[in-house]
């Protein structure tokens, strides 16, 4: 293992000198996340820039084998999409190079690191966030207005088009190979397609994991949006009602927004800063669709369990939270939610 | 013939000894994992204590609502296939309840503090049902 740390290392600094001109070497290399697929590494390159001594504070998004689940894009096109997102003003984090084969890393990219906290319950409970804690829902809201009018003419053309209809049968490709029989998805699965509002007039950038943990947060507010690996081309409400599931509330249950705020205060501040006025019933129709959307990534990973491809603790009890949104979808069923 | 403590009574110390002995001494990286796995245990815990008596009950409420005997994984894919087919819906007496029921078992198991599932107890509590 010391050997295959060495020689990624190595890799990585070659590949960061190469991209950083005045760059020397690599410091303080760490593994940020343990993904089985991605892995994230945050490192600082320390060199010279115009003859003062300078360090540059990275990240590695990278997938070491090149593969990844079918319906995710590929770092190069999350770093193309991030990009151009940034050079439209988006507040988005500056990619710094994309990797190549000469690089020998995999498939990937690295950016400039940036400052602040992803941590919900930081976010939620430590008193340096109380001041700029009451303006988060609407910098949400901005931001999501912000991304959600983008020219998808001006974006790269890998990104996937999935409105309302789509959305709902991809979730069902992936429901109908599960093993186990869950009734209250298949309940979930009708009311959607007897519920399924018109696919929006124009399909809009959508980012697809607008929550806590894909948010940086700094004292002074919302300061990037990460994680596009699943933005594609549909309906924006999916990513309002996505921000406002119940799982992402940590312990807030009446404050909807990321436990931050309600959903009237994110809708309000959405209509001022798009123009558009969510309806009720297509917010309703992407709250169900949010439910059942972890509840499936959630079951489906009994799967990678079994087969022995992630037989671990964690995976385990990840499989155990599909149940959290089997609670969620009943309480929208029965209507006391 | 086999021997006490028994298993739950084991699990309970085991969880225990994790969070209570373990954890403090643990390296940072090392906390979460422990944690988890602590969390595991629990939940393991619980389904040996009331696993069996949460699906019979809930194989008791899937007779009455499909009408007929059978085992529960049999009846189980019927409920779905009825609901997939339209024959069920959310306006068939029982439907909701058996699925409501079927859920606040699993979270009682899963993940007795999840929020939702709290409110939804307390909801219960404050509203009298005259069924039970």
């Amino acid at each position: 293992m010391t050997g295959d740390f060495d020689s990624f290392r190595d890799a990585l600094q070659a590949a960061t000198l190469r991209a950083l001109p005045g760059a020397q070497r690599v410091e303080g290399l760490k593994r940020l996340s343990a993904g089985a697929t991605l892995e994230t590494w945050s490192f600082d390159a320390i060199g010279t820039d115009q003859g003062a001594a300078t360090s540059w504070p990275l990240i590695l998004r990278r997938a070491p084998g090149g593969v990844r689940a079918a319906r995710t894009l590929s770092l190069t096109d999350e770093a193309m999409l991030v990009r151009a997102l940034r050079e439209a003003g988006a507040p988005v984090a500056q990619v710094v190079h994309i990797l190549g084969a000469d690089d020998a890393l995999g498939d990937g990219f690295l950016m400039i690191r940036i400052p602040g906290e992803t941590i919900p319950r930081k976010i939620l409970r430590d008193a340096q966030f109380d001041a700029i804690r009451p303006q988060l829902v609407s910098q949400l809201a901005r931001i999501a207005a912000t991304l959600h009018a983008a020219d998808v003419t001006g974006l790269p053309p890998a990104l996937p088009v999935s409105g309302v209809r789509k959305t709902i049968e991809d979730l069902h490709a992936r429901a109908v190979s599960f093993s186990e029989p869950r009734p209250v998805f298949e309940l979930a699965f009708r009311w959607l397609d007897e519920h399924a509002p018109p696919e929006p007039a124009r399909p809009h950038l959508v980012h697809g994991d607008y929550r806590h943990g894909n948010v940086i947060i700094g004292t002074d507010g919302v300061r990037a949006v990460l994680d596009w690996e699943i933005a594609h081309l549909g309906d924006p409400v999916e990513d309002l009602a996505w921000l406002c599931l119940p799982p992402w509330r940590f312990g807030n249950l009446d404050l909807p927004a990321g436990g931050l705020g309600t959903r009237d205060a994110l809708l309000q501040a959405y209509a001022g800063a798009s123009g558009q006025v969510v309806d009720p019933m297509r917010f309703r129709f992407w709250e169900m669709v949010g439910s059942l959307r972890w509840g499936v990534s959630c079951a489906s990973m009994l799967e990678w369990f079994r087969s022995g491809r992630n037989r671990t603790v964690e995976r385990a009890m990840i499989v155990r939270r599909a149940s959290e949104n089997e609670m969620d979808l009943m309480r929208l069923l029965s209507g006391s939610a | 013939m086999l021997d006490s403590p028994n298993p739950v009574e084991i699990l309970e110390v085991v969880a225990a000894m994790i969070r209570d002995q373990l954890v403090p001494q643990l390296p940072p990286d090392a906390v979460f994992h422990a944690r988890v796995a602590a969390n595991a245990i629990d939940l393991a815990r619980r389904q040996l204590q009331t696993g069996d008596a949460l699906e019979a009950a809930s194989l008791e409420r899937l007779q009455q609502l499909l009408g007929h005997q059978g085992d529960a994984p049999a009846l189980e894919r019927e409920l779905c296939e009825r609901i997939r087919s339209g024959s069920l819906t959310t306006d068939s007496p029982g439907l909701i309840d058996h699925l409501m029921a079927c859920t606040l078992a699993k979270m009682s198991i899963d993940q007795p503090s999840y929020a939702s599932y709290r409110r939804e107890l307390d909801a219960r509590a404050a509203i009298p049902h005259t069924k039970e």
